[in-house]
């Protein structure tokens, strides 16, 4: 297989194969057209979506938009504290959507956005239970990343830095644990700013990158969904590539025989 | 009677179902991407022409959009 042939290499999750790597937030597009567009320009095949109470004034229909764009949807449980509310919140999701995949979200601070860890732990083992393919957005913790597995988590998607930040992957060393001791895929969720960000995360092995705001409220968010597809991609195909370690010091490219003694 | 429709206090006819209660909100159209909890339990849509309220139920129901 030619390690440049990206369509060799899916994305597999809970047995369902994609081509894309990058999976996008629908969250901050000022308008249902740019969205589609930018799901376009993404090349995304996974795409999240949430649910709120009934807004008789709310223009156009999310769902039409994505089922045109021939997407899976991922529908999240933003907004919920509480395991019982998360729980809640995913089954409603699967009558609302007729999926049983779930972006697994419990908060636990509304500054930071932080996930809840025990609640977050909770939710997890209740919905995988009840037949969930749970997807949960989790800390860059090691441990917990290992427990959300152990209760069968079809994937984890660790955060680089909070939601919305846009500061991009803080702790690397975590990042790294978490992708060598995780035997599902690891998708890098929230916190990315720009392309190189998702970049980073591929070169660190991680199976893909989920991003809504970098792209959503970015000055151009075609062009930053291209981007940001272009900087999974090339992480991916580094990451394949194998880099060159980091030396302390200079190793000369060019040979240093028959180098002129003037 | 009274029941407490996305928050809002709302007064339905006895005997009033689920159905009763989405068609009160006057959606555009509530298909795909609408679900509705009853204090707290998820009804499907198969059962909401079906499933009649109690005075004082919490009714949330849900629609899709942007997120996440």
């Amino acid at each position: 297989m030619a390690t440049t042939d990206l369509t060799a290499d899916p994305l597999t999750i809970a047995g369902t194969e994609m081509r894309s790597r990058l999976l996008l937030g629908t969250g901050g597009f000022r308008s249902l057209d740019t969205l589609k567009v930018a799901i376009e320009a993404s090349e995304a095949e996974l795409v999240t979506v949430a649910l709120r109470r009934i807004d008789p004034n709310a223009r156009g229909s999310i769902v039409d938009v994505l089922d045109g764009a021939g997407v899976r949807l991922l529908p999240n449980t933003a907004g919920c504290f509480t395991a019982r509310d998360a729980v809640l919140t995913a089954k409603l999701a699967r009558e609302a959507f007729e999926t049983d995949w779930v972006k697994l979200e419990v908060i636990g601070d509304e500054r930071t956005l932080l996930p809840d860890a025990p609640a977050l732990l909770e939710a997890a083992e209740e919905l995988v239970d009840d037949g969930f393919t749970v997807l949960p957005y989790t800390n860059d913790d090691p441990i917990l990343a290992r427990r959300l597995e152990d209760v069968g988590c079809a994937a984890v998607m660790p955060l680089g830095s909070p939601i919305g930040s846009g500061m991009g992957l803080l702790n690397t060393y975590n990042l790294r644990l978490i992708r060598e001791r995780a035997s599902v895929p690891v998708i890098l969720d929230a916190g990315v700013g720009t392309a190189s960000d998702a970049a980073l995360a591929m070169e660190l092995g991680y199976d893909g990158v989920l991003c809504a705001s970098a792209i959503s409220r970015a000055e151009d968010p075609i062009a930053m969904a291209h981007a940001i597809r272009l900087g999974t991609e090339g992480g991916r195909l580094a990451y394949r590539a194998g880099r060159i370690p980091r030396r302390l010091y200079a190793q000369a490219s060019t040979p240093e025989e028959g180098t002129a003694q003037f | 009677m009274k029941v407490l429709l996305n928050g809002s206090e709302t007064d339905l006819a006895d005997g009033a179902t689920v159905q009763t209660a989405v068609d009160a909100l006057d959606l555009p159209a509530a298909g795909r991407g609408v679900a509705v909890a009853v204090d707290a339990e998820v009804v499907p849509r198969t059962l909401w022409q079906t499933h009649e309220l109690n005075d004082g139920a919490r009714i949330e129901v849900l629609r899709a959009i942007q997120g996440g």
